[in-house]
């Protein structure tokens, strides 16, 4: 049985669940995968996905690249159909509620599974503090207190001493590390359940890759992270649970073998695995 | 080129050639070697080429010049005998009247014409534009875009001919219903009858016929707004629209303006459609619904022909007003849009 | 796997799949390296068992049959609420104003009712979009009715015997059977000569100048763009008188179809140019640079390698064109002046042409005299859709060599009717 999302409730931190649901915005969802299949005009690039991204967790999603990682996480936050020619099957479940049923809007689902991109994309036009509320913005949500909001998020993303005193300069003037951390303290503010990372350090320099690592590992306990990456040290170094995609020749993407982050690198079942993880090859 | 060699007279050797080679250190009494000067030296076939090719270049410009100067020179002793007054006044040609031709009612009709075209054309161009470049479907958006892009090019006279049969006696109700339900607005307002040739009309018909321009454009600018701020909107949770005016309309505000500035020099110069519906008059009105009115291109294309009582030498004048017009905004259009955000990336 | 081989059970919640049943009973780093499957050769593993089926896509849609509700929901509201208001109410005539009163009514229902029953965000977003359709779809409306009115106002009263064969010199007012001894023919004529001259003109010193902008370059390339960037929205009346005072005030030419097709050539010229350096542009340097490097001259790396790559651009450019100025009218009022009679010499006299035609005889009083505009703005119409036509075969016929660069590359056909500017693009040495 399906039940729709609950909508977004006016924000406050402070503020106990306004109505009730099966959970409250804000805390940290488990996101449960099943038979997920992805087409791109007509060629089957992933098959059959079975997966579950536990609450409070990180997961990572780890593969050579062209085997449906991203693919995968787009289906997450129903970004997967803006594509033309995308079409996919399979269900996937935010806090047992399937985000793909009749009657949900993909705008809603966004809402509660936010994304963080690999080139960083801040509005240029707007400025650091606008951006930060963007979500908000869209959403239509005013939260009590702005600039609480605006320093809660920035602080978690690690950006707030750096920008604290120039709130007011456009998006697009910061270095690349700071553009993706503002982009991570804009997907934080609107709270979601669960925050999904495509790669988020692959464009930048070992010391911002660092600091995201960090904000990832502080904010796991309110927000689900999944992240894709294709370094396997930042898998070891950041995750709890991660998954092995493998798309092998002229097939489309599976996951090979999945567990917790230990098992797969330390003792993997799977031959392919354990070449992965060793550097055989990817 | 690094040579590698054990013996003691390759060694010396090394030494030498490391001097010759210019390896050796810097030191300040030495030179830093200058860059050799290469000629290029066409042969014959090229050089007429080459010559041929940028005489055509020098002859575009010499043509452009060539026509200001011309209209100028026609026109100049219009603009001696009435002055300035040319363009304050208003007035047919009367002899022996002084001041006795003024194109002040054609200047302030081509004004109202060009207003009520924009303001009916550019905001449909722009909805146009949004819908072929982010609402229609892949599989028939070649077409619509062929279709509107057709538009552009059916021949002015046609419009005419449709307005004045077609648009027309339909506007004439609309006008009048506006007449009399808004006559509170001092330009609705209407003193006489009959509404048919009227600025509004026109200005209509011009309006339809700048869309193809403004949408073509706009659609080229909406099209290249970044796909990753566009993807990072709609993961935030925006809906379509709110995703198009974060993303697309501000990084598109500068084509958006050289394309309605691209669009008003169009719906300056357009001569044949608002001469088939306008009549001509040398009353200066802002009552744009009723009959009369009248612009510059229009006072030149009615009076031309027949022979009438405007003197050869005006009328060549407002060709050099017209021009010089046309041409100034059509600069700073392009200017615009090859500056701007969007422009800048618009591989035209 | 615990190194003595016995399975442990997995973390509650997390469901590991593994595709191979091959288990091991030693621990895997004790093992040789394998290289990965897909490239060693007999070292497949077994193939997995596939999925017999695959689910069927499902087409999550934003737009469902609550939406389709609400729309005609709103429409009929609508069209009941305006209708009371204007014909209970108050005394407002009907006609256009009814149907814009309806659309505002439309677009507000809509918003309201999205608004109660989903939620405000969308209500904005439906109502964006309903805008944004119906703007196109008057367009493409109004674009479609007038070429099938031009059409429906033409075609019945054709004579097809005469149309193409008589002039207009047998006209009588008495004449019950006029139409049939007139005809078109000497705007025909004037048209295609015209035309004609133009481009033979124009399209050479178009290319040249193209090449001299892509190609060639040189100090005053800069200068030059922006000419035909200025030139290019130039008026045609403009070109008209420009024409008429340069050449036939000063009795160089009388009014000729000549002097018609030098004004148009002050049109055509700028279009085609900025059609032409794009179509250039496109062509990849490699081959440019190949040809220097077998050491060909500019002028035969332009003539043998560009221009043929190039070649179906330039012709669309040129079909174009001609689409362009065929339509022209207000520079041939003061060049050709129009004439009722066929006159085949285009240096000499009056010349008519199809607009020449449309614009004297539709002010007639005679219904005859209105047919037959109407008739030659049919022929005028089809010309143009079948050069428009002609030009995207063309387009589409890539010539040698030629990528796409991009998705929609074919629409610069439309810049030869829009004063585009060119960009400059950065000179490179």
């Amino acid at each position: 049985m399906t039940t729709t999302l609950p909508p977004a409730a006016p924000m406050d931190p402070g503020h106990p669940a306004a109505y009730a649901g099966t959970s409250t915005l804000g805390d940290p969802g488990q996101i449960d995968a099943e038979g997920v299949c992805a087409w791109f005009s007509g060629r089957l690039v992933l098959e059959t996905v079975n997966l579950t991204m536990e609450k409070s967790k990180v997961t990572a999603l780890i593969g050579p690249s062209g085997c449906g990682k991203s693919t995968f996480l787009r289906i997450l936050n129903r970004m997967h159909e803006v594509v033309p020619g995308a079409q996919l099957a399979g269900s996937v479940r935010l806090d047992g509620v399937d985000i793909y049923g009749p009657g949900q809007r993909a705008m809603e689902t966004r809402r509660h599974i936010g994304m963080v991109f690999q080139k960083p994309n801040p509005f240029p036009a707007m400025t650091i503090a606008e951006n930060v509320l963007a979500g908000l913005k869209f959403s239509r949500i005013s939260p009590a207190s702005k600039d609480d909001l605006i320093e809660e998020s920035l602080s978690k993303a690690g950006l707030w001493n750096e920008v604290k005193d120039r709130l007011g300069e456009l998006g697009g003037a910061l270095s690349g590390g700071q553009q993706q951390r503002l982009c991570i303290a804009r997907s934080l503010a609107v709270k979601p359940r669960v925050l999904l990372m495509d790669e988020p350090c692959s464009a930048l320099d070992p010391t911002s890759t660092l600091r995201i690592e960090q904000t990832i590992k502080e904010i796991a306990d309110e927000v689900t992270v999944v992240i894709v990456t294709h370094n396997m040290q930042q898998a070891q170094r950041v995750s709890d649970y991660c998954a092995f995609f493998l798309a092998e020749e002229n097939q489309p993407g599976r996951v090979i073998e999945a567990g917790r982050t230990e098992m797969i690198f330390g003792e993997p079942t799977d031959q392919r695995t354990f070449d992965y993880v060793n550097g055989q090859f990817g | 080129m690094t040579v590698t060699t054990t013996s003691r007279k390759g060694q010396r050797n090394a030494e030498l050639m490391a001097i010759d080679l210019d390896l050796a250190p810097r030191t300040p009494e030495r030179a830093v070697p200058t860059p050799i000067t290469i000629t290029r030296d066409y042969s014959t076939p090229d050089r007429i080429f080459r010559r041929g090719v940028q005489a055509s270049g020098v002859g575009v410009f010499l043509l452009l010049v060539a026509i200001g100067s011309f209209l100028a020179w026609s026109g100049w002793p219009a603009f001696q005998k009435a002055g300035w007054s040319f363009f304050t006044h208003s007035g047919p040609v009367v002899p022996g009247a002084h001041p006795s031709f003024g194109v002040l009612a054609s200047l302030t009709g081509t004004v109202e014409v060009a207003f009520v075209a924009m303001i009916f054309g550019a905001p449909i161009a722009i909805c146009t534009a949004l819908f072929l470049s982010e609402y229609a479907p892949l599989r028939t958006r070649r077409s619509l875009i062929a279709m509107i892009d057709l538009a552009a090019a059916i021949p002015s006279i046609i419009f005419g001919l449709w307005a004045f049969f077609e648009l027309q006696p339909n506007v004439v109700g609309f006008s009048t219903w506006l007449s009399r339900h808004l006559a509170f607005i001092p330009l609705f307002k209407v003193t006489s009858p009959p509404l048919n040739a009227s600025i509004f009309i026109a200005g209509l018909v011009v309006g339809i016929m700048i869309v193809p321009i403004v949408a073509s454009i706009c659609r080229e600018v909406f099209s290249l707004a970044p796909a990753g701020e566009r993807e990072a909107a709609l993961a935030l949770g925006a809906s379509k629209w709110q995703m198009i005016r974060t993303v697309v309309l501000p990084f598109g505000r500068g084509g958006m303006i050289g394309a309605v500035m691209l669009g008003l020099g169009r719906a300056l110069e357009e001569t044949i459609a608002v001469s088939i519906i306008l009549a001509g008059s040398y009353k200066v009105t802002h009552q744009i619904l009723q009959h009369g009115g009248s612009t510059i291109s229009q006072l030149i294309a009615i009076n031309f022909g027949s022979g009438g009582t405007l003197g050869l030498h005006d009328l060549l004048l407002c060709g050099f007003v017209l021009f010089l017009l046309t041409l100034v905004i059509n600069l700073a259009a392009s200017a615009i849009v090859n500056r701007s955000r969007s422009g800048a990336g618009v591989d035209l | 796997m615990t190194p003595d081989g016995t399975t442990q059970t997995a973390p509650k919640g997390v469901l590991v799949t593994t595709t191979s049943a091959s288990t091991q009973s030693a621990p895997l780093r004790d093992q040789p390296a394998v290289v990965p499957p897909a490239t060693a050769e007999g070292m497949l593993p077994p193939t997995p068992p596939r999925p017999r089926r695959l689910p069927t896509p499902i087409r999550p849609s934003a737009f469902g049959a609550q939406d389709v509700a609400i729309l005609v929901g709103a429409a009929l509201s609508a069209l009941c609420l305006v209708w009371i208001v204007f014909y209970q109410l108050t005394s407002l005539s009907g006609g256009l104003g009814f149907l814009i009163c309806w659309y505002l009514a439309f677009l507000g229902l809509t918003w309201f009712g999205t608004a109660q029953i989903i939620e405000r965000q969308v209500a904005t977003d439906r109502v964006v979009a309903v805008v944004v359709v119906s703007a196109a779809l008057l367009v493409v409306g109004i674009v479609i009715f007038i070429v099938g009115w031009v059409t429906y106002k033409a075609v019945p009263t054709i004579h097809w015997g005469s149309l193409f064969t008589k002039d207009q010199k047998n006209f009588e007012v008495a004449d019950p059977n006029a139409l049939a001894h007139v005809g078109i023919l000497h705007a025909i004529i004037g048209t295609i000569e015209q035309v004609l001259i133009a481009v033979a003109i124009g399209v050479p010193f178009a290319i040249a100048t193209a090449i001299y902008l892509n190609e060639v370059r040189g100090f005053g390339s800069r200068t030059v763009r922006t000419v035909v960037t200025a030139m290019s929205g130039t008026p045609s009346v403009v070109a008209g008188i420009f024409i008429y005072s340069m050449l036939i005030l000063t009795h160089v030419l009388n009014y000729s179809g000549f002097a018609a097709s030098l004004a148009l050539v002050v049109i055509l010229l700028p279009s085609v140019t900025r059609v032409v350096e794009e179509v250039l542009r496109v062509v990849p340097s490699g081959l440019r640079e190949a040809s220097q490097a077998l050491g060909a001259p500019e002028w035969r790396t332009v003539w043998s390698v560009v221009l043929p790559t190039a070649r179906s651009g330039v012709v669309t450019a040129v079909l174009l064109g001609i689409a362009r100025i065929v339509g022209e009218t207000a520079p041939l009022l003061f060049t050709a002046f129009g004439s009722q009679v066929k006159n085949w010499n285009p240096f000499l006299h009056d010349q008519g042409a199809l607009p020449l035609v449309i614009w004297s005889d539709v002010r007639q009083a005679q219904p005859v005299l209105i047919d037959l505009a109407f008739q030659a703005a049919f022929v005028l119409m089809a010309l143009v859709l079948i050069l428009f036509v002609l030009a995207r075969i063309f387009s589409r016929a890539k010539g040698k060599g030629r990528a796409k660069t991009r998705p929609d590359e074919d629409d610069f056909l439309a810049r030869v009717f829009i004063p585009i500017p060119i960009e400059e693009r950065e000179e490179s040495t």
